[in-house]
């Protein structure tokens, strides 16, 4: 079985936001929300700085509490890919599992349920990486199995030093940050 | 030097999380206070009191149901999606919190129409004669007065703490990522209740007893809230900067002045003075005890949710 996750090398990340205006596109997102999104981050003192640029979205996590929280079964945990996914015909907009998102990853969309990255769950279907994925000029974005110890993924993440985000939040995200 | 540029700006949710305005602050506390209510009716059913015409008895189911559905308002109005609310109602999911509310507050309403019918107000006996022939067949009854008193005794308890436990498992918010806010919510609970009764209590001696149980349930408060801010200061470093939004933060004057001064302590001064003889009972303490409640909850959901996990 499955277990889609990302592993993304903000060595190579230049922030253009591509992966962003890609992800509106594909998802017809209303205007002012985005599914993914780019951090910056400046740490240390001069001369010793360094600055991370991230393309973050939902971590798809392992233990996702958001799927936990929600009174109606609407967020779920599709068998195929292990994807966090939200039935929208099923939420009723409670906002449970924006305050259960230790990534902030949720809005609610204007027509009333929450909404999140899906990873282009239409586009995986058809054999074809998630839209940010495919857009991305500086090919730093990585997506597939982590179970096939063979795919790109697994790989990248065997042989370099990467991170998750909140780690002590205890959720098992899927999102690796190679540095 | 730690800096970051985050260009997501997502209503609601950035630069921190909103999601939750007046309603569900109000939900908690009318939840909390009907759970109290519950918890009295059915400890009062147990000696008999809803014989006597001019005990409480004879207005807290009755007040119990209109302020459980002014709770269940406040939190139709808090939905995003309205017109799918009927889905909590064709599932059970057994690991969500709001879940397991629906269905306690749906069980609550026969608890408290039970309790109801045992103790049908005077006026409405004299209108509804069948009513009254009803109320009255039901009391001969001693295993059904027991079993009312047990729901709502049983219900009270696990509305006042799901009450608590519904922010509690939202681990992403360290403000609320302990598990004193049940007791925590449900001693609140059962102090604004008793407040609530001793307000509209005619009988003497139940103001008396009332006074002595509210006295009881804010001095758990102060412990509970005490334990409360010790674990979350003796935990992670997210959790102690949690903990500082009541301690130096935006919430400290708020929670230290508004709902530990003025809903706890002055009211707990005032009741030992009352219960003791030098003064005599007035509703100032039992109305700032209820304000004290009203305003907890207002302090820990919005507090709590400018609290995170991620950089602030």
């Amino acid at each position: 079985m499955a277990r889609f996750g990302m592993a993304i090398d903000t060595v190579r990340c230049v922030g253009c936001t591509d992966c962003v205006i890609a992800c509106k596109t594909e998802n017809e997102l209303p205007w002012g929300l985005c599914r993914d999104w780019i951090v910056t981050e400046a740490t240390g003192a001069f001369p010793d700085t360094r600055l991370e640029l991230r393309s973050e979205r939902c971590n798809h996590c392992d233990r996702p509490p958001c799927v936990y929280c929600c009174p109606t079964g609407a967020s779920h945990v599709e068998e195929s890919g292990h994807l966090v996914q939200i039935t929208k015909e099923l939420c009723i907009g409670c906002k449970a599992c924006l305050a259960a998102c230790p990534y902030d990853a949720r809005y609610v969309h204007p027509d009333g349920y929450a909404d999140k990255c899906t990873f282009c769950v239409h586009r995986v279907e058809q054999g074809l990486p998630p839209a940010c994925v495919a857009v991305c000029p500086t090919r730093c974005m990585h997506f597939g199995d982590l179970e096939d110890p063979h795919g790109e993924v697994s790989r990248l993440l065997a042989s370099r030093r990467h991170h998750a985000l909140q780690p002590g939040a205890g959720t098992g995200p899927r999102i690796f940050f190679l540095t | 030097m730690i800096e970051f540029t985050n260009t997501r700006a997502n209503h609601l949710v950035d630069p921190f999380l909103q999601i939750w305005g007046w309603e569900i602050p109000a939900y908690l506390f009318l939840g909390g206070l009907v759970a109290g209510m519950m918890a009295i009716a059915g400890w009062f059913l147990f000696p008999d009191r809803h014989r006597r015409a001019d005990s409480v008895m004879a207005l807290l189911p009755g007040l119990g149901l209109v302020l459980l559905s002014l709770g269940m308002g406040a939190l139709f109005l808090d939905l995003e999606h309205k017109p799918c609310v009927w889905r909590l109602y064709t599932t059970f999911q057994p690991t969500s919190p709001m879940s397991w509310g629906a269905w306690i507050l749906v069980a609550a309403y026969p608890a408290l129409l039970g309790a109801l019918l045992l103790s049908v107000p005077a006026f409405l006996r004299e209108r509804l004669p069948a009513l009254a022939v009803f109320s009255d067949g039901l009391r001969a009854r001693a295993p059904v007065v027991r079993g009312i008193a047990t729901a709502n005794l049983g219900l009270g308890g696990l509305l006042g703490i799901y009450t608590g436990i519904l922010l509690s498992a939202l681990g992403a918010r360290p403000l609320w990522n302990s598990a004193v806010l049940g007791p925590l919510f449900l001693a609140s609970g059962l102090s604004s209740a008793a407040s609530l009764a001793h307000l509209v209590t005619r009988d003497r001696s139940e103001s008396e007893l009332l006074a002595r149980a509210d006295s009881r349930f804010l001095q758990a408060e102060i412990v509970l809230l005490a334990l409360f801010l010790i674990g979350l200061t003796s935990a992670t470093q997210v959790h102690i900067r949690a903990a500082g939004l009541l301690l130096g933060g935006p919430f400290t004057a708020m929670f230290w002045v508004g709902v530990v001064g003025l809903g706890i302590a002055m009211p707990l001064f005032i009741q030992a003075l009352a219960v003791s003889h030098r003064i005599r009972h007035t509703p100032v303490a039992p109305l700032l005890a209820l304000a004290g409640g009203l305003l907890l909850r207002f302090v820990i959901v919005h507090a709590g949710q400018l609290s995170r996990w991620g950089p602030v």
